[in-house]
């Protein structure tokens, strides 16, 4: 069901954690949807990620793409953080059966979240950067209709 | 490779070795069609007789009355549709729960849309329809009540023979979708005023592919499939003769061992109950505490999600299931924990073990012991963990 990547990530995941006083943290998605992320980030006075950690619930691909969501921020520019989109994740994984395309969407939207809370913080307003909706499940397509 | 633990057994079971061994004949040598005139047909025609009659006993019911399907959703579709149309003259009310199977629930649904008007009754926390509430749903127009003999996912057992009485007092047909129950508990149809009951064959060590729906003498119950003479013209086709003869092999190995495997499944399924939850914190049994069962445990862990749980399982080499959103398709988690009571949360941190005959107490030692540490690591990535244990 899942690529290597995502397997490798969901076993071996990168940044678990917390960061104590971060400059932002994101947490998007619903228990009763099943799936909850949460995003700290680090980030220096020129607007660096030093860091990045993640907490998730959720499936597999949940965890996969926060781990690999971390991975693809740290080190990048607040800017550069931005660009990072869901289609980026999935990418980097190889890949996601189609049921689980919200998880990407989910790791994206918590990185925005995160970023939002740092840019409320400061004080500051980040170019192209919109407040996070609160549910990623919105607008999702209805069942096909059985008669 | 490491040993396979297989604790899915309400989704499927192994086809027992005497039961393929039994079947292998009717592919290979008496392949004939039990319709045909010549003396090979006549031993496949034997088979199907002696299977019906292996059946019929185990329920208490005579041959005539079982009626071969290709499974349990068939049995219940068959079951409602054709009983809702055979005596809508008399009402068009039917009685259900809301923790049955998808194959009732989605029936229902159907049923609904053609005209139907149907009652899905409540459980309690423990997952047993409240008969207080079935009495009181019950009106002048109502032509069935269909409610499962024992929870797919919980393992509770419901009050059969009680609703059973009801229904006959009042004149009401009464469906049991018996597919977990049959071969693990006694059923006598008679006793418990049962005018149809579904089972399927792969759930008790029998083939895939293989049901039947009993349905009690003198029913007026339209055909499912018109053609041919096969089941008395009311599911015509020609018999899938090693699937029969497998299930009647299943059943009468089933029955015959039944005390013994039972009670030492409850054994094993309690030792396992106690051990989990006296083990991992957080943690809660769901379905009922004996009135369940004899193979079926099922757990909420608090704060992590069932999908997870399976995968890191699967790499120890466990098989089981969960009733969480991500393993059904859907956002939502088990109808079936939410009608107990469960908040969203917990219903998707659920995960069902189902035993069977060769689980050893070592098994589920290993099982317990990689519980510990799996469902440990997933609450360390939690942030519903770390919310909880801030606010403590």
């Amino acid at each position: 069901m899942y690529s290597e990547k995502v397997m490798d990530h969901f076993q071996n995941p990168r940044n678990v954690g917390e960061i104590e006083n971060a400059s932002g943290v994101g947490t998007v998605g619903n228990a009763k949807c099943g799936d909850i992320m949460r995003i700290y980030l680090d980030i220096d006075e020129v607007g660096v990620i030093r860091d990045c950690k993640f907490k998730t619930f959720g499936c597999g691909a949940a965890v996969a793409t926060s781990s690999m969501a971390t991975e693809l921020v740290k080190g990048k520019t607040v800017q550069e953080a931005l660009k990072v989109t869901n289609k980026a994740v999935m990418e980097a994984l190889d890949g996601l059966p189609p049921v689980k395309v919200h998880c990407s969407l989910l790791a994206e939207e918590a990185i925005h979240a995160a970023l939002w809370d740092y840019a409320e913080k400061n004080g500051i307003r980040i170019e192209g950067l919109e407040k996070p909706k609160s549910d990623i499940h919105e607008g999702e397509e209805e069942e096909e209709e059985e008669y | 490779m490491k040993k396979l633990i297989y604790l899915d057994n309400a989704a499927t079971t192994k086809t027992a070795p005497q039961v393929v061994e039994a079947m292998i004949p009717y592919f290979t040598e008496h392949f004939g069609n039990p319709s045909s005139v010549y003396s090979l047909a006549a031993e496949s025609r034997k088979a199907v007789t002696e299977a019906r009659e292996t059946i019929a006993k185990a329920l208490g019911a005579a041959t005539e009355e079982i009626y071969f399907t290709a499974g349990g959703s068939e049995a219940d579709n068959w079951a409602l549709k054709a009983a809702a149309e055979s005596y809508s003259s008399k009402g068009k009310h039917i009685i259900t729960t809301k923790i049955e199977h998808h194959a009732i629930l989605h029936t229902c649904e159907w049923l609904e849309k053609k005209g139907f008007e149907v009652t899905y009754l409540n459980v309690d926390e423990n997952g047993v329809v409240k008969l207080e509430e079935l009495r009181r749903a019950v009106r002048p127009d109502t032509i069935l009540i269909s409610v499962m003999y024992a929870n797919n996912e919980i393992g509770t057992l419901q009050p059969i023979r009680e609703i059973g009485e009801l229904a006959r007092e009042r004149g009401i047909l009464f469906h049991t979708d018996a597919v977990q129950a049959f071969g693990h508990v006694p059923i006598q149809v008679e006793e418990l005023h049962i005018d149809m009951l579904s089972a399927s064959g792969h759930k008790l060590n029998g083939p895939k592919g293989i049901g039947f729906l009993y349905i009690r003498k003198g029913l007026k119950l339209r055909s499912l499939i018109h053609g041919g003479a096969q089941e008395r013209k009311r599911r015509a086709g020609t018999e899938n003769v090693p699937g029969i003869v497998g299930f009647g092999k299943a059943v009468e190995r089933a029955f015959a061992s039944m005390e013994e495997r039972t009670s030492q499944e409850r054994e094993l399924r309690d030792y396992l109950i106690d051990r989990v939850l006296k083990e991992i914190p957080y943690t809660r049994l769901n379905g009922h505490r004996t009135s369940r069962l004899p193979n079926n445990a099922n757990f909420s862990f608090q704060f992590i999600e069932g999908e997870s749980l399976l995968i890191m399982l699967d790499m120890e080499g466990i098989c089981g299931s969960s009733g969480s959103a991500c393993t059904s398709g859907s956002l939502d988690p088990s109808h079936v924990l939410l009608a107990v009571g469960l908040p969203h949360e917990i219903a998707h941190g659920s995960l069902r073990l189902t035993l069977n005959e060769e689980i050893t107490r070592e098994d589920l030692d290993f099982v317990v012991e990689q519980l510990k540490r799996i469902v440990e690591h997933l609450r360390s990535m939690s942030p519903l963990y770390e919310d909880f244990m801030r606010r403590r």
